[in-house]
C-alpha cells in the first residue's frame, strides 16, 4: 500500500503520561489526547450516524464521558481503542434515537448475502480512483458505504479505516473474533460489488459472472 | 473460463485473512496456486484490495479547522465545569 496511515496511538509510553496527568486533573494533558483523536473520533462518528450534527454531539460527549470516568481506565489497553469503545456507543445511541427505534444493533441484517457473494469480475482502471475530481470521489465513497447495515459500516471503519486489530474490534464492540471477521468479509465484498460500476475498466465486456 | 467452484468459495472464505497476511504459509500457497490461473477470483482479490486502500487514503469525514477549534473549546469548557471521578484503589 503506497500511503501507510499512521496508526492512532503510536507513542504509547508518552501517551499514558498524559492520561496519568489528565487524571490529575491535568487539563492541558487531557487537551492534548483531545488533539490526538478528535478527527478519529468525528470520522467514526460520522460513519455510524451519517448525520454531522449527531457526530459533533458524539465528538463532544465521548471525550466529556472519557475525562469523567478516566478513573476506570485501568491501561489495560490503549486510551485510543477504550476511547473509541465510548464514541462507538454514543454514536450508535445517536441512531437509534435518529431512527426512533428501540435497538440498533450490531446484528442488524447480519444473514444476508446480498452483494457477498461477487458477481462483478471486471477488472478496474488502473488507477480508478483518478477517474474522478477529489469532491466527486468522496461522494462516490459516502454513498456507497451509507448502504452497508450499520453493523458492517461500523465493523469496516475500525478495521480498514481506522486501522484497529480484529481483536480490538470485537473487544470494542462486544462481538467474537469470528462475528468480526465473518462482517468485515461481507462488508468489503458488498462495497467491492458497488464500487465497480464506477470504477470498472469501460475496456472488458460487461464483467458479469455467472452465479452458480 | 473453466472455473473450480468449490475452490472459488474456499478462496472467497479465506479472502479476509488472505488481504490481512494472518494465514499460514500453506494456506497462503494454495490459495495462490488457484489465484494463479482463476481469472476470476484474482480480479475480486485485487478490487477488494483496491476498495479497501481507497477508503483507507480518501478520508471522506475530514473535522474541519474551524468546526475542530469550536469542538475544542467546548469539550474543555464542559471538562473545566466537570471532575473526573476517583480512582480506585
Amino acid at each position: 500500500m503506497e500511503t501507510i496511515q499512521k496508526r492512532a496511538g503510536e507513542d504509547i509510553s508518552d501517551e499514558m503520561m498524559l492520561v496519568q496527568a489528565a487524571k490529575q486533573g491535568d487539563l492541558e494533558a487531557f487537551s492534548e489526547l483531545v488533539n490526538r483523536y478528535d478527527r478519529n473520533v468525528f470520522r467514526i462518528a460520522q460513519h455510524i450516524t451519517h448525520n454531522e450534527e449527531d457526530a459533533q454531539d458524539v465528538v463532544q460527549d465521548a471525550f466529556l464521558k472519557a475525562y469523567q470516568n478516566l478513573a476506570q481506565f485501568q491501561g489495560n489497553s490503549k486510551f485510543y481503542t477504550w476511547l473509541v469503545r465510548i464514541a462507538v456507543n454514543e454514536a450508535l445511541m445517536k441512531l437509534r434515537k435518529r431512527r426512533n427505534e428501540k435497538t440498533v444493533s450490531l446484528d442488524e441484517d447480519v444473514e444476508t448475502e446480498d452483494g457477498s457473494i461477487p458477481r462483478e469480475v471486471a477488472d478496474w482502471a488502473p488507477n480508478p480512483e483518478q477517474i474522478y475530481g477529489q469532491s466527486e470521489l468522496g461522494d462516490i465513497l459516502r454513498k456507497t458505504i451509507q448502504g452497508l447495515p450499520p453493523g458492517f459500516r461500523t465493523v469496516f471503519v475500525l478495521r480498514d479505516v481506522e486501522g484497529l486489530s480484529t481483536e480490538e474490534t470485537a473487544g470494542m464492540l462486544g462481538l467474537s473474533v469470528p462475528a468480526v471477521k465473518s462482517r468485515l468479509l461481507r462488508a468489503r465484498l458488498q462495497l467491492r460489488e458497488r464500487l465497480a460500476k464506477y470504477f470498472k475498466s469501460r475496456k472488458n465486456g460487461d464483467g458479469q459472472r455467472e452465479v452458480h | 473460463m473453466e472455473t473450480d467452484n468449490v475452490k472459488c468459495t474456499e478462496f472467497l472464505k479465506e479472502l479476509t485473512d488472505y488481504l490481512d497476511g494472518t494465514l499460514s504459509e500453506s494456506t497462503r500457497a494454495e490459495l495462490d496456486e488457484h489465484l494463479h490461473w482463476c481469472h476470476e477470483c484474482h480480479v475480486v482479490m485485487n478490487t477488494t484490495k483496491k476498495t479497501i486502500e481507497i477508503y483507507r487514503d480518501n478520508q471522506i469525514y475530514e473535522l474541519p479547522e474551524p468546526l475542530r477549534t469550536r469542538l475544542h473549546q467546548a469539550i474543555m469548557s464542559k471538562c473545566r465545569c466537570s471532575k473526573p471521578s476517583k480512582e480506585k484503589n
